[in-house]
């Protein structure tokens, strides 16, 4: 089957990444295929390249991005809403330069696109599954 | 491509947190789908749509007005808890008049919000094929 | 459907809005603090009538965690992620109550 999942809260302040992560894993172990992640609200810090906990810990932005989540073209599915992006302070390079602001922390591995991936994961997956608190 | 049935589940007031005015987005953004659109106020979800909201005291954006410009993309269902309402010692009178104008029916203006029950709500959320919660 | 309760009967409502509005048909998967509502505690009527049904679940590791597997109640089942695949792929819908 093809999922879908919605991820609506940071890194470490809530589960919801981590659960997210685990089922996605789990998912692709048994022979699905991720369609996409969606990352909203508070979830667009999911893909901050600057996070860095403790070694002992688990590094929550690079298992995601070491699931290598992408589509036939080989761009990142592993989306970050614009809207809560932008307002959060997560911005990649073109939206950096375009707003004049010095620097990007949007790790590789993600993108930055708009509400419509959203839906448009609910429309193209087989099941969609939410995150959150 | 077939049309799905998508549910928006709310059940936070606005304010307190992110989860409304996002959802809200997300419900504006997904007009231009033209799926099957449903609301479902739920909890404090009832909140979101109570008419006077004044945000003049706490600085934020009041996004309120912003509920009454579903019915122009042509998101009608607004389905409220009665028993979420009743709880909170709210009715249907509390709630703001959004309206949509029916096509089918000489674009009559008809009310967008519909008070259910749980036992409707559990019926109405079978129905769904994505379930989208904030 | 698949309904997902992520919060604690303890610390919200999202286990009894879900029951308020669960179909005859479909099933409940408690995952993070939601598992302490899988453990016998004073909130255990609030599942027990599903659970005897077969139709109440709960995340292994979740559970683990928490540190509550000898408190869980014998009637709710528990799988880990690849279940949690399976339910979804089997249950349809997932309706996320956090």
């Amino acid at each position: 089957m093809k999922f879908s999942i919605q991820i609506n809260e940071g890194p470490y302040q809530h589960q919801a990444s981590d659960s997210a992560y685990q089922f996605a894993k789990a998912a692709i172990a048994a022979g699905h295929e991720i369609f996409r992640v969606f990352f909203y609200h508070d979830g667009v810090n999911n893909a901050s390249r600057f996070t860095m906990p403790p070694q002992d810990d688990r590094n929550v932005i690079n298992q995601w991005a070491e699931l290598d989540i992408k589509n036939a073209d080989g761009e990142p599915e592993l989306v970050v809403c614009i809207a809560a992006a932008l307002r959060r302070g997560m911005l990649d390079e073109s939206e950096a330069s375009k707003n004049g602001i010095e620097g990007n922390n949007i790790h590789p591995a993600f993108r930055i696109s708009g509400l419509g991936q959203l839906i448009e994961a609910g429309i193209q997956s087989d099941r969609l599954v939410v995150f959150g608190d | 491509m077939a049309t799905k049935k998508f549910m928006y589940l709310n059940r936070k007031a606005s304010y307190g947190t992110a989860y409304a005015i996002e959802s809200l987005e997300v419900v504006l953004i997904a007009a231009a789908f033209e799926q099957d659109v449903s609301l479902a106020f739920i909890d404090d979800g009832v909140y979101q749509i109570v008419e006077g909201q004044n945000t003049d005291g706490i600085g934020m954006k009041n996004f309120s007005k912003t509920y009454h410009a579903l019915g122009d993309y042509d998101i009608n269902k607004l389905y409220v808890s009665a028993e979420s309402l009743e709880e909170r010692g709210l009715t249907a009178d509390d709630l703001m008049p959004l309206v949509y104008e029916d096509e089918d029916d000489d674009w009559e203006e008809k009310p967008s919000v519909k008070v259910v029950s749980n036992a409707e709500l559990t019926k109405i959320m079978s129905e769904q094929d994505v379930c989208l919660s904030f | 459907m698949l309904h997902t309760v992520n919060k604690s009967s303890f610390e919200r409502n999202s286990l009894q809005s879900c029951l308020n509005t669960i179909d005859d048909t479909s099933v409940i998967l408690l995952i993070e603090d939601g598992v302490i509502s899988a453990a016998n505690n004073a909130n255990s009527p609030m599942l027990a009538d599903l659970a005897s049904q077969g139709r109440v679940y709960a995340l292994q590791g979740d559970v683990d965690a928490r540190g509550i597997s000898s408190k869980v109640a014998d009637n709710i089942k528990l799988v880990d992620y690849a279940g949690f695949v399976d339910l979804v792929v089997e249950h349809g819908t997932a309706v996320s109550w956090v």
